[in-house]
């Protein structure tokens, strides 16, 4: 499945496990938020890196504390309309102050790239855009009305530049 | 009004040719109907029971005349002559084929107008009181802080896939004519020491489970508002119910919470903010949007005119709409004008090109270039001089929109009904003509006073009838159509759910009926300035029960 970071397709080298599935040694991992609460000193003191993919439901500020270990974070998306995952990208992202990979995956669309990308998001896992339309969707619009995690200006300061509340 | 400038129009292109690529490609079929679905949705597109229906955004129901003029030539050119004025003071256009959309999306853009988030699960247009900056009783404009709210909301990327639609209503008058008790989240304006604030209610809505809206904050500072709202924005869409559409509004999210633990919730996430993530609206912008929204320069003129007056006196149709479609105006010698949409057994909320044509006419000629749309589906004129009361009132009488019933009896609101819709249970519009031939005087209606009826065709409450005085929902029992009545429902500060009465009537019952109740209203009512709802606060609704099943 395509998996396009900063503008080019990359290639994945994580896999993720399952709970019922046993952790392979090696081989960059990704879990999810229950097992690596449960398993955090022993996974986090792997040689290679670890992720976590955090569902829907899963509450970020639970990760509070392993941000800096981690080398990936995945929301999934297991529908497009069920819009969680901005709110965990953005509590991520501004809130809790993650800055390593946030990648998106599961139901992830052309036309939710760029909300996803505004929110925080810097990784897309999509089986359903390739990277042409990924691009051309994150750069529809000129310009934004409110400030997001991607850290774009907003309009409201842009039409005050120079100004001094600007 | 709000005029936009480069970023606004900018904004609204790319939207326009994002929606044209998104049509192409599923024309094209590189986009399943269930992917284009939201899609089209936000742009106020939907699939009805006869073709697709487009849903034009007209922010905080305010419109000029060169907007309006361009509605009727879409309405002409691109529908069958005619649009629909919306509850939520929007418009509509039932016929709009589907490759012409993006066509019709630049023509509007070409205004100033748009059809964003309209409809699916997103923050909706932003309401208010259709005499806002006009009306007598206000405290102070609410339209700046609707245009504040629409530009924060359009595309916010965290707030795009809600559980559920979401809508926002703001008033600043004393009495509510926005209805923001019966809004997922309704912001009462006030000032306090100086300083502009919000009074926040969150939760009410219609719907199968009709909910009156909790009061979460007593006064959020005007600079505070766009982070507040962020916060209770982010609670609801981290925990309203996605598991059953029906359960997903956040009236069901704050009961089942319950009002003190969802309060908890939000001023938790609020406290969390860090410095970083608050808007930070420069005061300027503050100031900027404001300046737009300054009041109209009225003549000086008395309270009183001559040559209304004498109109009055030779003209007894136009006594009779002076006095019933005509609202008090901040500035002497002047009315809001209701340009009644309530033909007698006609389509509630329907307007043809033409009448389009002459009401942006008026607003022209006599109305500061100022329109409003009302979410009881008329239009208004804000600020009309008594001096040319005359003139406007023989050009609308001739375009039939002369009706005078603002607030009567035949001001019904009425949904379309199993006419149009495929989840009706039941007729509405001509339950609605029944009742309004059976109230056709309206002398009598002028004397019945304030009343309003509304009518659903199914529990989804697109009529309203939760909150009429008298609410009317069209049930199935074994595929006869029934009519069940509610007393007391009311949208106003004093926001209630009307009492259902008892037992569903049959159609042909339901005129004589409520006649029998208007004539209990007359018999009880103290003067004639008691209206039917203060009754109904005084006695209850035993009476008006009795009433309604007394027949033989
Ligand atoms: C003709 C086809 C129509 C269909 C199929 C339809 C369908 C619906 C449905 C399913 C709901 C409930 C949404 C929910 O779960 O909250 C709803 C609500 C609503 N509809 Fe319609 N509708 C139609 C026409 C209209 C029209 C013409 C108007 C305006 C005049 C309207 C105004 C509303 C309003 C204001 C609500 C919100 C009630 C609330 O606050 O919960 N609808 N509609
Ligand atoms: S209330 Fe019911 S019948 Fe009436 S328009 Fe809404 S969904 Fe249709």
């Amino acid at each position: 499945m395509p998996l396009i970071k900063n503008g080019a397709e990359i290639e994945n080298v994580w896999s993720f496990v399952p709970d019922e599935a046993e952790l392979s040694p090696d081989g960059c991992v990704v879990v999810t938020l229950t097992r690596l609460l449960s398993q955090a000193d022993l996974l986090l003191a792997r040689n290679t890196a670890v992720g976590v993919r955090l569902m829907p439901e899963d509450d970020p500020h639970l990760l509070a504390e392993h941000l800096d270990r981690l080398g990936l974070i995945e929301i999934s998306f297991p529908k497009y309309t069920d819009g969680r995952g901005y709110s965990q990208a953005q509590l991520l992202r501004r809130r809790l102050g993650y800055s390593g990979e946030l990648r998106a995956v599961g139901h992830v669309l052309r036309d939710q790239i760029l909300y996803m990308n505004r929110s925080g998001f810097d990784a897309f896992e999509t089986a359903r855009a390739d990277l042409p339309s990924v691009l051309e969707a994150m750069s529809e619009f000129s310009s934004f009305y409110q400030p997001a995690a991607d850290g774009a200006r907003s309009v409201f300061a842009a039409r005050h530049v120079g100004s001094q509340e600007g | 009004m709000y005029r936009y400038d480069e970023f606004d129009a900018q904004i609204v292109r790319d939207r326009v040719n994002q929606f044209r690529g998104q049509v192409e490609r599923r024309l094209a079929g590189e986009l399943l109907e269930d992917e284009f679905k939201p899609l089209r949705l936000q742009n106020g597109v939907y699939l009805q029971l006869h073709a697709y229906m487009l849903r034009v955004a007209i922010p905080y129901g305010q419109l000029n005349p060169r907007q309006l003029r361009q509605l009727a030539r879409i309405a002409r050119d691109y529908d069958k002559g005619y649009g629909h004025w919306t509850t939520r003071q929007n418009i509509q256009f039932n016929w709009v084929a589907l490759k012409d959309i993006p066509d019709v999306l630049d023509l509007l853009a070409d205004v100033e107008m748009h059809a964003i988030q309209t409809s699916g699960n997103c923050i909706r247009n932003t309401t208010t009181d259709h005499f806002a900056g006009a009306a007598a009783d206000e405290v102070m404009d609410p339209r700046p802080w609707c245009e504040i709210i629409r530009q924060w909301s359009t595309f916010h990327p965290e707030f795009a896939f809600l559980p559920r639609k979401f809508k926002i209503a703001v008033t600043a008058a004393g009495h509510d004519r926005a209805a923001i008790r019966v809004h997922d989240i309704g912001l009462h304006m006030r000032e306090r020491g100086g300083q502009v604030g919000f009074e926040v209610h969150v939760g009410g809505g219609q719907g199968r489970t009709p909910h009156i809206a909790a009061k979460v904050a007593d006064f959020v500072p005007e600079g505070e508002l766009l982070d507040y709202l962020e916060a209770i924005m982010r609670v609801y869409n981290r925990f309203g119910r996605r598991d059953n559409k029906y359960k997903a509004r956040i009236k069901i999210l704050v009961s089942e919470t319950g009002e003190e633990a969802f309060r908890d919730l939000v001023e938790a996430e609020f406290e969390a903010q860090r410095e970083a993530e608050k808007i930070a609206l420069p005061q300027a912008e503050i100031e900027r949007i404001h300046a737009y929204f300054a009041p109209p320069e009225l003549a000086g003129k008395p309270a009183t005119s001559a040559a209304f007056e004498r109109a009055k006196a030779a003209d007894p149709g136009f006594a009779l709409w002076a006095d019933a479609n005509l609202h008090p105006h901040k500035q002497a010698g002047y009315a809001s004008v209701t340009v009644s949409h309530k033909p007698v057994g006609g389509i509630a909320g329907d307007a043809t090109d033409r009448q389009m044509m002459v009401v942006a006419h008026l607003a022209e000629a006599y109305g500061h270039e100022d329109i409003r749309v009302s979410h009881a589906q008329n239009l208004i004129l804000p600020h009309v001089a008594l001096d040319d009361m005359y003139e406007v009132y023989r050009e609308l009488d001739a375009a039939g929109l002369a009706t005078a019933n603002e607030s009567l009896i035949s001001d019904m609101i009425v949904c379309p009904g199993l006419d149009y819709c495929n989840l009706a249970n039941a007729r509405s519009i001509p339950v609605g003509q029944a009742i309004a031939r059976e109230f056709a005087s309206l002398e009598d209606q002028a004397d019945i006073g304030q009343l309003h009826i509304n009518i659903s065709g199914c529990i989804n409450a697109c009529g309203h009838h939760h909150v009429g005085h008298i609410g009317i929902l069209g049930v199935d029992r074994k595929g006869e159509e029934f009519y069940q009545i509610t007393f007391g429902g009311r949208a106003d500060e004093k926001a209630s759910i009307g009492q259902i009465a008892g037992p569903g009537l049959r159609a042909e019952d339901v005129p004589p009926a409520l006649k029998r109740v208007v004539e209990r209203y007359r018999a009880l009512r103290t003067e004639k300035a008691e209206r039917f709802i203060d009754v109904v606060e005084r006695l209850g609704t035993e009476p008006f029960k009795e009433a309604l099943y007394a027949a033989d």
